[in-house]
């Protein structure tokens, strides 16, 4: 029995190696720089207090029901995020600009679901989540359309998008539908729109519909023709003119899916969680999702377990800070450092003396050559 | 509604525009620098065939590191040798995460753009971990502003100005110039008569991101006296923009600069200092958040209509590898 499974468990240690092993370095660098701020902090200098903040961590995300709970309402967004990233990297894309879509579709749905908040919860449910997919989709549209019509790359429009996005809706909400009765500009309440809640407190319907969009991107990319174009066109766009295809249209499609899945993720996060639009929600998700994205290498299984990991850290950052004072942006410096030992595998290699598989995201280096290679279409 | 209500508005509009233009140029100019300094750091990165998405992240940083050095030291050695070392602990941030960009393009040959993407979620939750751990429970304020010289432009502000002639001509006319780009459009054959490939891409791509540090200082130790989580708010790719709109080169790179620091000037003046008439109105009834995303929306339709004429350095964000098949 155990001879049997040797090869199998080598074989998935070949896979999970890097990922596990950068997470394990970066929580350690994480609790260096935790170790020499705490002279900051009203606790004084304290080298056992990354233990506490790491247990603190882990209560929040795991301790009990309500964390479990906490843990994939915080995953399910991020799930959708990382989709989009992932999905947009199998086409040589890197779309930035989850944020941006992520606050279109939390807008449009809130704005619809305020609007429909009598309407019976099924039609109010999926006129709102739906309408918040579109208009993701419609924000996702505009950088892939000029991304292969003109060669303006993706990276830096979806940026730019980002901000202008955050400003306009930030006028509409003040100027356009503003609800009354509130002191500050806000969308009404979203009445039946709302997710229904499973179980528990806040476990509502958009967790499991990110599972299940995990699994309909897979049946996408490993089973449709699309996906098949769509992998083509990320490992060589040229070839995949050649053999027939149109660049222009897939990628102005795969950028519109992708904004399709952040606008999912804004909706689900506001008529799951928020509830009603304000300047200034946190799109933290947007940047969440790259790093799910890559940590999962933008498969959709890995993304689920990437976005579970990342969820619990959403989770559970609250009570570490609450309870050891170390600030929740720690969990943005173990983010940037556990793609930083992705990315320098090197790195993890000479720490751990592993001979794992390096790690290949798919279609990422396209990014980075289109930055300086026109693709014709 | 007359016929003629458009081309009257363009009139007034232009009238407008060279009556306040005194006015005007400073604050172009004043927020053209931190762009301009950005987008020079884009062109030394890229004529050596480095990639960096990175200079958001790095301003950041170093906006943030200067404006703690500032902070912690002028107490105790004045606030006007406070804010010189608060400029050099920026620029040397930048050249410090220069390296890092340098080693992790260069030596580890990652890829670059994800090299630059972990530059800016690292620089958004380091500055915003220690902001709230150091700067936010003190409730003080830091070293103040470096003070301006003439039409209250301070001294970075005028540096830039010098920095992108001298760097044009550096870069076209002098030896580091030519290696530079030989590295950027063929390595290859720069290798082949003698020039040290990653030594020079090293050198250009630690010099361009102590520019991005000098900008970062300008932001918080020279135009606002003060650090918020996220205040370069996209100038680092604004910059990038403007790098792609002048080609590459910087005088070019500088005029982009100039345009974005004008369409965000724009939203500025009409509050300063109104326009009269059927004009006036009209600019006042544009709301603050449209001109605010102005700037943003430009870069997307220069963007557009520019990059597919603009040919980047040949062997830009490509890894060099020594024994590699070309």
């Amino acid at each position: 029995m155990i001879a049997r499974l040797r090869p199998r468990l080598t074989d998935w240690w070949g896979v999970a190696a890097l990922p596990v092993l950068s997470i394990a370095l970066a929580l350690a660098i994480a609790a260096v720089i935790i170790i020499v701020s705490s002279a900051f902090t009203g606790i004084g200098f304290f080298p056992l207090l990354p233990l506490y903040a790491y247990g603190n961590l882990f209560a929040g995300a795991f301790g009990s029901g309500i964390a479990l709970n906490n843990m994939l309402v915080a995953a399910a967004p991020l799930m959708l995020g990382g989709l989009a990233i992932g999905l947009g990297f199998k086409a040589g894309l890197f779309n930035i600009g989850v944020a941006g879509q992520f606050l279109a579709g939390a807008f449009a749905s809130a704005v619809v679901g305020s609007t429909l908040a009598g309407a019976p919860v099924p039609v109010a449910v999926a006129a709102s989540v739906v309408t918040g997919g579109l208009a993701g989709a419609a924000l996702g549209a505009i950088p892939g359309y000029l991304k292969a019509r003109t060669g303006a790359h993706e990276v830096v429009t979806t940026i730019m998008l980002n901000n202008a996005t955050a400003l306009l809706l930030a006028w509409a909400v003040t100027d356009l539908v503003r609800a009354p009765g509130f002191t500050f500009p806000r969308t009404g309440d979203i009445g039946n729109a709302a997710l229904p809640v499973l179980l528990g407190r806040n476990l509502h319907l958009g967790v499991p519909v990110a599972f299940a969009l995990v699994f309909a991107v897979r049946y996408l990319l490993d089973r449709t023709t699309l996906g098949f174009e769509i992998r083509a066109v990320g490992a060589n766009p040229n070839a995949a003119r050649y053999a027939g295809m149109s660049p222009l249209r897939i990628v102005t499609l795969t950028m519109s899916l992708s904004g399709m899945l952040g606008g999912l993720a804004g909706a689900v996060q506001m008529l799951g969680l928020i509830g009603f639009y304000a300047s200034g929600i946190s799109a933290s998700v947007g940047f969440d999702s790259i790093a799910v994205a890559l940590l999962g290498r933008s498969d959709p299984i890995g993304i689920l377990f990437a976005a579970m990991l990342f969820g619990a850290f959403r989770a559970g950052a609250p009570l570490m800070q609450i309870t050891t004072q170390v600030p929740i942006e720690i969990i943005d410096i173990i983010q940037a450092l556990i793609i930083l030992f992705l990315a320098a595998e090197l790195i993890v290699r000479r720490v751990f003396r592993v001979r794992a598989k390096p790690i290949e995201i798919e279609g990422a280096t396209t990014v980075t050559r289109t930055w300086s290679e026109t693709v014709r279409t | 509604m007359d016929l003629l209500l458009i081309p009257r508005l363009i009139w007034e509009l232009l009238v407008y525009l060279v009556t306040i233009l005194p006015d005007l140029a400073p604050i172009i100019l004043g927020l053209a620098t931190p762009l301009a300094l950005g987008a020079l750091c884009g062109v030394l990165n890229e004529r050596s065939g480095v990639v960096n998405i990175g200079i958001e992240g790095i301003m950041l940083t170093a906006a943030f590191t200067g404006y703690l050095a500032g902070f912690a030291l002028h107490e105790t050695i004045g606030p006007a040798t406070a804010l010189i070392a608060g400029v050099i602990v920026a620029i040397a941030t930048g050249g410090l995460l220069g390296l890092l960009h340098a080693w992790l393009c260069v030596t580890v040959r990652a890829d670059q753009i994800i090299a630059g993407t972990i530059l800016n979620i690292g620089a958004l939750g380091l500055t915003a971990y220690f902001n709230r751990l150091i700067i936010t429970p003190s409730g003080q304020g830091g070293a103040g502003v470096i003070p301006s010289l003439v039409f209250g432009l301070g001294p970075i502000a005028f540096a830039t100005l010098v920095l992108v002639g001298a760097l044009q001509f550096l870069l076209f006319r002098s030896r580091w110039g030519l290696r530079t780009r030989a590295v950027g459009e063929h390595p290859k054959a720069a290798d082949t008569v003698g020039i040290n490939v990653f030594r020079q891409r090293y050198q250009n791509v630690i010099a361009g991101c102590a520019l991005a540090g000098l900008a970062g200082a300008y932001l918080t130790l020279e135009s606002t006296g003060s650090f918020q989580n996220g205040m370069t708010g996209g100038r680092g790719f604004i910059a990038l923009a403007a790098m792609i709109f002048g080609r590459w080169t910087p005088i070019g790179a500088f005029g982009g600069a100039l345009l974005f620091g004008a369409f965000t000037a724009l939203g500025v003046i009409v509050r300063v200092r109104p326009a009269g008439g059927e004009l006036g109105d009209l600019l006042a009834a544009i709301p603050s958040f449209w001109y605010a995303a102005l700037p943003y929306l430009v870069t997307i339709v220069i963007l557009a209509g520019v990059v597919g004429r603009a040919i980047p350095p040949a062997a830009d964000g490509i890894p060099y590898e020594k024994e590699a098949r070309a």
